[in-house]
């Protein structure tokens, strides 16, 4: 039967070799490809504004860090070195002495929440132009952001809203030192932050997930206690300083 | 033809090898539709900073690169140069380069975009702080700073 069919049709093509071309390309492809993603430092640069603000700011509220041309530190007008950065981040964001050369932290209790949510409703009912409303409306979800939070982490202590970290380099500080700098007020954070998870939810805060829908909630009241507060800001000349 | 059936009857048959070739195209297919060809040629030496508080940057499609630093041709200098897409630029084309950027994504996709900014760990903060002020200016906001793991 076999030779009858051999002499009539085309005979069929061997299919054998099939695996070893599709195992040519693969191999082609599996040295090709780059898996690795870019991870680094997100950071949020501020919009620019247009006209000069001559914001006060209380000099208490900000932790001042500068990196002269010679990549040394100068902290809150003190030479530092790089591995206290870290701890005096972390005592700039908690201020646990009360030490009034540090930010207050000010505590927002379910009372209180409330309380400003009914009165911004209200405002908001009765706002007449549009602008008025947009402001009182945003200042409206501030507050219920808060209760969100008191619920979960119980009354909690908050940072001034201009409370903020500068940081400023000199043009010739080198980048490695910067992301240095850098790398040691995030991890401040990220301790603070980690800790008060931990006490709260059992839990760290690095190990909360952002895409699940419980963890979003919690992710969300953490930092709102220690919220990510390193200036971009404008260039200022460093050297130029006295 | 008397042996054939001997084989077959005693031991255990050979596994059929017939599906392999579809396995493998699996694979290939899998690599096919994860590989991106496109990496820009370097032309700048870049040995990034390292740090240990990173964040992965998840959506590869959302990130525009920025490469600064020394010129891989010694013809160029020494001074730290900017490289956007594959070629050098200067400090006013970023505008254009953000330009670009946003109109090759759909427009619900364009905040989060992120620029990350691959910097060689030696070079000044002069022209990261510049280019820094030049991306405010073009409202590209949200930025990286590329680092590598720190063990």
């Amino acid at each position: 039967m076999l030779k009858k069919r051999k002499r009539e049709g085309i005979q069929e093509i061997n299919a054998g070799s099939m695996a070893d071309i599709a195992f040519l390309l693969l191999i082609f492809f599996l040295v090709t490809t780059t898996m690795d993603t870019d991870a680094g430092i997100l950071r949020l640069l501020p919009p620019v504004v247009e006209e000069e603000v001559d914001m006060q700011v209380n000099k208490r509220d900000v932790y001042e860090v500068l990196i002269n041309d010679a990549d040394m530190l100068l902290v809150e007008g003190e030479m530092m070195d790089i591995k206290d950065l870290r701890a005096g981040a972390k005592e700039f964001m908690t201020n646990p002495t009360n030490d009034i050369d540090l930010p207050e932290r000010r505590r927002v209790t379910a009372a209180e929440c409330n309380q400003k949510i009914g009165e911004y409703r209200s405002y908001v009912a009765g706002a007449s132009d549009a602008e008025a409303k947009d402001g009182y409306q945003k200042a409206l979800e501030k507050w219920e952001e808060k209760l969100e939070a008191v619920k979960l982490l119980g009354d909690f202590s908050e940072l001034p809203p201009n409370a903020v970290i500068s940081l400023q380099t000199g043009s010739k500080t080198s980048y490695d030192m910067y992301v240095r700098v850098q790398n040691e007020l995030e991890a401040g954070i990220r301790e603070l932050r980690d800790d008060l998870s931990k006490e709260k939810f059992g839990r760290k805060y690095s190990e909360l997930d952002e895409k699940k829908d419980e963890d979003k909630a919690l992710i969300k009241a953490v930092r709102l206690v220690y919220p990510q507060r390193v200036s971009e800001a404008e260039p200022v000349d460093v050297t130029k300083k006295s | 033809m008397s042996r054939f059936k001997d084989n077959s009857s005693k031991g255990t048959p050979a596994i059929s090898t017939a599906s392999l070739p579809d396995i493998i195209f699996m694979l290939l297919f899998f690599f096919m539709v994860t590989t991106v060809m496109r990496e820009v040629d370097l032309l700048v030496k870049i040995t990034l900073p390292e740090a240990s508080e990173t964040t992965k940057l998840e959506d590869k499609a959302l990130v525009d690169y920025i490469y600064i630093g020394t010129p891989q041709a010694k013809a160029l200098g020494s001074e730290p140069l900017m490289q956007l897409n594959d070629q050098f630029a200067k400090l006013d084309e970023i505008a254009g380069w953000v330009k670009a950027g946003e109109d090759r994504r759909e427009e619900v996709l364009i905040p989060k975009i992120t620029r990350s900014l691959k910097v060689d760990k030696e070079t000044n903060m002069k022209i990261v702080t510049d280019v820094k002020q030049e991306l405010r200016k073009s409202n590209a906001l949200k930025i990286n700073y590329s680092t590598a793991q720190a063990r």
